[in-house]
Protein backbone atom coordinates (compact mmCIF):
# COMPACT_ATOMS: atom_id res chain seq x y z
CA UNK A 1 0.00 0.00 0.00
CA UNK A 2 1.38 3.17 -0.46
CA UNK A 3 1.73 6.44 1.26
CA UNK A 4 -1.14 8.72 0.37
CA UNK A 5 -3.20 5.57 0.64
CA UNK A 6 -2.35 4.41 3.99
CA UNK A 7 -2.40 7.95 5.08
CA UNK A 8 -5.95 8.18 3.71
CA UNK A 9 -7.54 5.30 5.23
CA UNK A 10 -5.89 6.41 8.78
CA UNK A 11 -7.57 9.63 8.34
CA UNK A 12 -10.98 8.30 7.09
CA UNK A 13 -10.63 5.66 10.30
CA UNK A 14 -9.56 7.93 12.92
CA UNK A 15 -12.43 9.95 11.84
CA UNK A 16 -14.87 6.86 12.15
CA UNK A 17 -13.91 6.51 15.71
CA UNK A 18 -13.80 10.27 16.68
CA UNK A 19 -17.95 9.81 15.37
CA UNK A 20 -18.21 6.67 16.71
CA UNK A 21 -16.64 7.48 20.29
CA UNK A 22 -19.22 10.14 20.35
CA UNK A 23 -16.41 13.05 20.14
CA UNK A 24 -18.08 14.58 17.37
CA UNK A 25 -21.97 14.56 16.14
CA UNK A 26 -23.50 15.68 12.85
CA UNK A 27 -22.77 19.19 13.31
CA UNK A 28 -19.20 18.44 12.53
CA UNK A 29 -20.23 16.58 9.15
CA UNK A 30 -22.32 20.20 8.46
CA UNK A 31 -19.14 21.88 9.10
CA UNK A 32 -17.33 19.93 6.48
CA UNK A 33 -19.77 19.79 4.20
CA UNK A 34 -19.60 23.59 4.03
CA UNK A 35 -15.87 23.82 3.47
CA UNK A 36 -14.73 23.80 -0.78
CA UNK A 37 -12.12 25.41 -2.45
CA UNK A 38 -13.37 28.72 -1.95
CA UNK A 39 -12.74 28.08 1.34
CA UNK A 40 -10.23 25.43 2.10
CA UNK A 41 -9.71 26.12 5.79
CA UNK A 42 -13.22 26.75 7.42
CA UNK A 43 -13.39 23.52 9.23
CA UNK A 44 -9.77 24.44 10.69
CA UNK A 45 -11.19 28.47 11.48
CA UNK A 46 -14.06 27.45 12.79
CA UNK A 47 -12.80 24.48 15.59
CA UNK A 48 -9.99 27.20 16.03
CA UNK A 49 -12.69 29.73 17.17
CA UNK A 50 -13.92 27.14 19.37
CA UNK A 51 -10.46 26.46 20.83
CA UNK A 52 -10.38 30.28 21.46
CA UNK A 53 -13.63 31.07 22.90
CA UNK A 54 -13.88 27.74 25.03
CA UNK A 55 -10.76 28.55 27.03
CA UNK A 56 -11.68 31.88 27.73
CA UNK A 57 -14.81 30.44 29.22
CA UNK A 58 -12.92 27.36 31.30
CA UNK A 59 -10.67 30.35 33.23
CA UNK A 60 -13.96 32.29 33.52
CA UNK A 61 -15.67 29.40 35.09
CA UNK A 62 -12.46 28.49 37.18
CA UNK A 63 -12.29 31.79 38.30
CA UNK A 64 -16.48 32.23 39.22
CA UNK A 65 -16.18 28.84 40.94
CA UNK A 66 -13.30 29.85 42.83
CA UNK A 67 -14.75 33.07 44.54
CA UNK A 68 -16.04 32.06 48.35
CA UNK A 69 -19.53 33.15 47.08
CA UNK A 70 -20.26 31.50 44.13
CA UNK A 71 -22.80 33.35 41.55
CA UNK A 72 -24.41 30.84 39.84
CA UNK A 73 -26.38 33.35 37.26
CA UNK A 74 -22.99 34.06 36.13
CA UNK A 75 -21.66 30.66 36.08
CA UNK A 76 -24.85 29.44 34.00
CA UNK A 77 -24.40 32.06 31.42
CA UNK A 78 -20.61 30.73 30.77
CA UNK A 79 -21.95 27.44 30.32
CA UNK A 80 -24.06 27.95 28.71
CA UNK A 81 -22.32 29.87 25.96
CA UNK A 82 -19.83 26.77 25.67
CA UNK A 83 -22.78 24.64 25.41
CA UNK A 84 -23.85 26.67 22.49
CA UNK A 85 -20.71 27.16 21.01
CA UNK A 86 -19.48 23.29 21.44
CA UNK A 87 -22.99 22.43 19.94
CA UNK A 88 -22.02 24.64 16.95
CA UNK A 89 -19.18 22.51 15.95
CA UNK A 90 -20.15 19.05 16.87
CA UNK A 91 -18.67 18.68 20.16
CA UNK A 92 -20.82 16.73 21.66
CA UNK A 93 -19.10 15.20 24.65
CA UNK A 94 -18.32 18.82 25.65
CA UNK A 95 -21.78 19.82 25.18
CA UNK A 96 -23.35 16.60 27.15
CA UNK A 97 -21.11 17.95 30.44
CA UNK A 98 -22.54 21.55 29.43
CA UNK A 99 -26.28 20.25 30.05
CA UNK A 100 -25.62 18.28 33.66
CA UNK A 101 -23.27 21.52 34.11
CA UNK A 102 -26.76 24.08 33.85
CA UNK A 103 -28.26 21.25 36.05
CA UNK A 104 -25.95 21.69 38.69
CA UNK A 105 -25.74 25.82 38.25
CA UNK A 106 -29.60 25.85 38.73
CA UNK A 107 -29.66 24.13 41.99
CA UNK A 108 -26.78 25.83 42.83
CA UNK A 109 -24.85 22.77 43.59
CA UNK A 110 -21.52 23.57 44.43
CA UNK A 111 -19.88 20.24 44.55
CA UNK A 112 -21.82 19.04 41.28
CA UNK A 113 -20.40 22.34 39.48
CA UNK A 114 -16.76 21.76 40.51
CA UNK A 115 -17.06 17.96 39.34
CA UNK A 116 -18.59 19.43 36.05
CA UNK A 117 -16.19 21.71 35.42
CA UNK A 118 -13.62 19.05 35.95
CA UNK A 119 -15.18 16.53 33.49
CA UNK A 120 -15.77 19.61 30.62
CA UNK A 121 -12.05 20.56 31.17
CA UNK A 122 -10.99 17.36 30.81
CA UNK A 123 -13.75 16.84 27.32
CA UNK A 124 -12.59 19.23 25.93
CA UNK A 125 -8.78 18.71 26.22
CA UNK A 126 -9.57 15.78 24.84
CA UNK A 127 -11.26 16.73 22.04
CA UNK A 128 -8.56 19.51 21.45
CA UNK A 129 -6.41 16.62 20.75
CA UNK A 130 -8.18 14.71 18.34
CA UNK A 131 -9.01 17.31 16.63
CA UNK A 132 -5.80 18.75 16.43
CA UNK A 133 -4.36 15.15 15.58
CA UNK A 134 -7.47 15.16 12.51
CA UNK A 135 -6.00 18.64 10.93
CA UNK A 136 -2.42 16.84 11.57
CA UNK A 137 -3.29 13.71 9.64
CA UNK A 138 -5.06 15.55 6.49
CA UNK A 139 -1.85 18.16 6.11
CA UNK A 140 0.45 14.92 5.74
CA UNK A 141 -2.06 13.41 3.37
CA UNK A 142 -2.50 16.63 1.17
CA UNK A 143 1.34 16.79 1.54
CA UNK A 144 1.43 13.88 0.30
CA UNK A 145 -0.26 14.37 -2.67
CA UNK A 146 -3.44 12.86 -1.24
CA UNK A 147 -6.93 14.02 -1.56
CA UNK A 148 -9.00 14.73 1.47
CA UNK A 149 -11.85 12.05 1.80
CA UNK A 150 -15.22 13.87 2.06
CA UNK B 1 -37.98 45.19 -15.87
CA UNK B 2 -35.11 46.30 -17.90
CA UNK B 3 -33.85 48.13 -14.50
CA UNK B 4 -33.67 44.33 -13.23
CA UNK B 5 -31.45 43.31 -15.96
CA UNK B 6 -29.05 46.30 -15.50
CA UNK B 7 -28.96 45.82 -12.03
CA UNK B 8 -25.41 43.83 -11.52
CA UNK B 9 -25.71 40.40 -10.29
CA UNK B 10 -24.79 41.31 -6.81
CA UNK B 11 -28.04 43.37 -6.01
CA UNK B 12 -29.91 40.55 -6.30
CA UNK B 13 -28.33 38.82 -4.01
CA UNK B 14 -30.24 39.12 -0.71
CA UNK B 15 -28.74 40.51 2.08
CA UNK B 16 -29.19 39.13 5.29
CA UNK B 17 -28.31 40.69 8.75
CA UNK B 18 -27.17 38.13 11.46
CA UNK B 19 -26.98 38.87 15.04
CA UNK B 20 -25.24 36.38 17.28
CA UNK B 21 -22.97 36.94 20.25
CA UNK B 22 -21.05 33.94 19.90
CA UNK B 23 -18.19 34.60 17.42
CA UNK B 24 -18.22 30.61 16.65
CA UNK B 25 -21.79 31.04 15.71
CA UNK B 26 -21.73 33.62 13.92
CA UNK B 27 -19.02 32.67 11.38
CA UNK B 28 -21.05 29.52 10.79
CA UNK B 29 -24.11 31.22 9.84
CA UNK B 30 -22.39 33.50 7.82
CA UNK B 31 -20.72 30.66 6.25
CA UNK B 32 -23.63 29.05 5.98
CA UNK B 33 -26.06 32.09 4.50
CA UNK B 34 -22.56 32.72 1.88
CA UNK B 35 -23.23 29.22 0.44
CA UNK B 36 -26.93 29.65 -0.10
CA UNK B 37 -25.81 32.71 -2.45
CA UNK B 38 -26.18 35.42 0.07
CA UNK B 39 -24.90 38.73 1.55
CA UNK B 40 -24.14 38.66 5.01
CA UNK B 41 -23.63 41.55 7.31
CA UNK B 42 -23.12 39.74 10.81
CA UNK B 43 -23.01 41.96 14.20
CA UNK B 44 -22.80 40.83 17.91
CA UNK B 45 -25.32 42.27 19.50
CA UNK B 46 -28.86 43.55 19.37
CA UNK B 47 -28.33 47.04 19.56
CA UNK B 48 -25.63 47.10 16.99
CA UNK B 49 -28.17 45.44 14.23
CA UNK B 50 -30.05 49.04 15.18
CA UNK B 51 -27.56 50.85 14.36
CA UNK B 52 -26.88 48.81 11.25
CA UNK B 53 -30.64 49.85 10.53
CA UNK B 54 -30.34 53.46 11.66
CA UNK B 55 -33.10 52.33 14.10
CA UNK B 56 -31.09 53.20 17.11
CA UNK B 57 -30.97 57.33 16.68
CA UNK B 58 -34.74 57.15 15.50
CA UNK B 59 -33.09 58.48 11.40
CA UNK B 60 -36.23 59.22 9.21
CA UNK B 61 -38.11 57.06 7.56
CA UNK B 62 -36.26 58.62 3.97
CA UNK B 63 -32.72 57.14 5.15
CA UNK B 64 -33.94 54.00 7.33
CA UNK B 65 -34.68 52.03 4.00
CA UNK B 66 -30.97 50.55 4.04
CA UNK B 67 -28.58 53.00 3.26
CA UNK B 68 -27.60 52.86 -0.63
CA UNK B 69 -28.27 49.17 -1.77
CA UNK B 70 -26.94 47.75 1.84
CA UNK B 71 -31.19 47.35 1.85
CA UNK B 72 -31.56 44.13 4.61
CA UNK B 73 -33.65 41.07 3.20
CA UNK B 74 -33.97 39.30 6.23
CA UNK B 75 -32.85 39.62 9.93
CA UNK B 76 -31.92 36.02 11.34
CA UNK B 77 -31.02 36.53 15.35
CA UNK B 78 -30.19 34.48 18.50
CA UNK B 79 -32.29 35.03 21.19
CA UNK B 80 -30.31 34.67 23.90
CA UNK B 81 -27.75 37.68 23.99
CA UNK B 82 -26.74 39.62 26.68
CA UNK B 83 -27.90 43.21 26.98
CA UNK B 84 -30.65 43.12 24.30
CA UNK B 85 -32.53 39.88 23.65
CA UNK B 86 -33.51 38.37 20.05
CA UNK B 87 -37.28 39.03 21.18
CA UNK B 88 -36.51 42.58 22.51
CA UNK B 89 -34.94 42.89 18.98
CA UNK B 90 -37.33 41.31 17.05
CA UNK B 91 -40.33 43.68 19.04
CA UNK B 92 -38.26 46.91 18.36
CA UNK B 93 -38.19 45.75 14.23
CA UNK B 94 -41.67 44.86 13.93
CA UNK B 95 -42.89 48.51 15.55
CA UNK B 96 -41.02 50.04 12.97
CA UNK B 97 -43.03 51.33 10.10
CA UNK B 98 -40.12 50.48 7.97
CA UNK B 99 -38.59 47.79 9.17
CA UNK B 100 -41.71 45.66 10.55
CA UNK B 101 -41.72 44.11 6.66
CA UNK B 102 -38.31 42.56 6.98
CA UNK B 103 -38.84 38.83 8.19
CA UNK B 104 -36.70 37.95 11.15
CA UNK B 105 -35.87 34.41 12.35
CA UNK B 106 -35.27 33.73 15.54
CA UNK B 107 -32.41 31.14 16.69
CA UNK B 108 -32.23 29.36 19.80
CA UNK B 109 -30.40 26.62 21.50
CA UNK B 110 -33.47 25.90 23.60
CA UNK B 111 -36.19 24.25 22.32
CA UNK B 112 -39.03 25.95 24.20
CA UNK B 113 -42.51 26.44 23.41
CA UNK B 114 -43.49 29.40 25.21
CA UNK B 115 -40.37 31.20 23.61
CA UNK B 116 -41.28 30.23 20.27
CA UNK B 117 -44.95 30.35 20.20
CA UNK B 118 -44.19 34.22 22.51
CA UNK B 119 -41.67 35.04 19.19
CA UNK B 120 -43.94 34.08 16.50
CA UNK B 121 -47.02 36.03 18.17
CA UNK B 122 -44.59 38.61 18.01
CA UNK B 123 -43.77 38.63 13.81
CA UNK B 124 -41.02 36.08 14.02
CA UNK B 125 -41.47 34.48 10.60
CA UNK B 126 -39.19 31.46 11.63
CA UNK B 127 -37.76 29.54 14.60
CA UNK B 128 -34.61 27.54 14.06
CA UNK B 129 -32.99 25.58 16.82
CA UNK B 130 -29.50 25.71 17.11
CA UNK B 131 -27.19 24.53 15.83
CA UNK B 132 -28.18 25.68 12.60
CA UNK B 133 -27.86 23.46 9.36
CA UNK B 134 -27.57 24.51 5.45
CA UNK B 135 -31.43 22.25 5.53
CA UNK B 136 -32.18 25.57 7.42
CA UNK B 137 -31.10 28.07 5.65
CA UNK B 138 -32.26 26.49 2.72
CA UNK B 139 -35.65 26.55 3.96
CA UNK B 140 -35.00 30.85 4.28
CA UNK B 141 -34.69 31.09 0.97
CA UNK B 142 -38.03 30.74 0.41
CA UNK B 143 -39.00 34.06 2.13
CA UNK B 144 -35.63 35.72 1.56
CA UNK B 145 -35.84 37.59 -1.86
CA UNK B 146 -34.34 41.32 -2.43
CA UNK B 147 -36.86 43.73 -3.17
CA UNK B 148 -35.67 44.92 -6.38
CA UNK B 149 -36.25 41.45 -7.65
CA UNK B 150 -39.70 41.34 -6.15
CA UNK B 151 -40.31 44.41 -8.14
CA UNK B 152 -39.06 42.59 -11.70
CA UNK B 153 -38.01 39.14 -12.53
CA UNK B 154 -40.15 36.27 -11.80
CA UNK B 155 -38.24 33.47 -12.73
CA UNK B 156 -36.04 34.08 -9.74
CA UNK B 157 -35.63 30.78 -7.76
CA UNK B 158 -35.41 32.72 -4.43
CA UNK B 159 -38.74 34.24 -4.90
CA UNK B 160 -41.44 35.05 -2.06
CA UNK B 161 -43.62 31.83 -2.65
CA UNK B 162 -44.36 30.89 1.06
CA UNK B 163 -46.96 28.24 0.20
CA UNK B 164 -43.59 26.85 -1.37
CA UNK B 165 -41.99 27.30 1.81
CA UNK B 166 -44.80 24.61 3.18
CA UNK B 167 -44.08 22.47 0.63
CA UNK B 168 -40.63 21.81 1.84
CA UNK B 169 -37.70 20.09 0.73
CA UNK B 170 -37.43 16.60 1.89
CA UNK B 171 -34.04 17.53 4.16
CA UNK B 172 -35.86 19.52 6.29
CA UNK B 173 -38.30 16.44 7.75
CA UNK B 174 -35.54 14.81 7.77
CA UNK B 175 -33.94 17.07 10.55
CA UNK B 176 -33.73 15.40 13.70
CA UNK B 177 -36.37 15.36 16.01
CA UNK B 178 -35.58 17.44 18.78
CA UNK B 179 -35.82 20.43 16.74
CA UNK B 180 -38.84 22.13 15.98
CA UNK B 181 -39.04 22.72 12.21
CA UNK B 182 -40.90 25.81 10.92
CA UNK B 183 -42.87 23.53 8.55
CA UNK B 184 -44.15 21.74 11.79
CA UNK B 185 -45.07 24.96 13.91
CA UNK B 186 -46.48 26.75 11.06
CA UNK B 187 -48.29 23.60 10.22
CA UNK B 188 -50.56 24.34 12.96
CA UNK B 189 -52.03 27.01 10.89
CA UNK B 190 -55.12 26.09 9.25
CA UNK B 191 -53.75 26.50 5.09
CA UNK B 192 -51.15 24.45 5.11
CA UNK B 193 -51.77 20.78 3.13
CA UNK B 194 -49.01 19.15 5.24
CA UNK B 195 -49.82 19.07 8.26
CA UNK B 196 -50.25 15.47 8.26
CA UNK B 197 -47.38 14.94 6.28
CA UNK B 198 -44.75 15.84 8.49
CA UNK B 199 -42.98 12.58 10.50
CA UNK B 200 -41.51 15.24 12.95
CA UNK B 201 -44.25 15.09 16.10
CA UNK B 202 -44.59 18.46 16.83
CA UNK B 203 -44.31 18.52 20.29
CA UNK B 204 -47.70 19.47 21.64
CA UNK B 205 -47.57 22.97 19.74
CA UNK B 206 -51.22 23.38 20.00
CA UNK B 207 -53.19 24.94 17.25
CA UNK B 208 -53.29 29.30 18.13
CA UNK B 209 -56.01 30.07 20.34
CA UNK B 210 -56.91 32.28 17.37
CA UNK B 211 -55.21 31.63 13.66
CA UNK B 212 -54.34 35.32 13.71
CA UNK B 213 -51.13 35.36 15.45
CA UNK B 214 -49.59 32.81 13.60
CA UNK B 215 -51.04 33.88 10.35
CA UNK B 216 -50.08 37.43 10.65
CA UNK B 217 -46.55 36.78 9.49
CA UNK B 218 -47.51 35.27 6.48
CA UNK B 219 -50.08 37.61 5.87
CA UNK B 220 -47.65 40.25 6.34
CA UNK B 221 -45.24 38.48 4.13
CA UNK B 222 -48.12 37.89 1.48
CA UNK B 223 -48.57 42.30 1.16
CA UNK B 224 -45.10 42.52 0.25
CA UNK B 225 -45.13 40.34 -2.50
CA UNK B 226 -47.99 41.93 -3.75
CA UNK B 227 -45.92 43.05 -7.37
CA UNK B 228 -44.46 39.50 -7.83
CA UNK B 229 -46.86 37.57 -10.34
CA UNK B 230 -45.94 33.61 -10.19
Amino acid sequence: MDAVAHLRNQLVDYTASLFQEGFLDDQFTQLQQLQDESNPDFVVEVVTLFFEDAERLLNELAKELGQASIDFKRVDAHVHQLKGSSSSIGAQRVQKVCIAFRGYCEEQNVEGCLKSLQQVKEEYWLVKNKLETLFKMKQQLLAAGGSVPM
Amino acid sequence: MEVCDLLPPDSEEVHVLAVDDSLVDRKVIERLLRISACKVTAVDSGIRALQFLGLDNQKSPSESDGFDGLKVDLIITDYCMPGMTGYELLKKIKESSTFKEIPVVIMSSENVLPRIDRCLEEGAEDFIVKPVKLSDVKRLRDYMTTREVKAGSQEREGGVRFTKRKLTEPADLDSSPPSVTSSSVLSSSPSSPLDSASPTPSPSVSPPPSPSPLDSPVTRLRMTTTTSAD
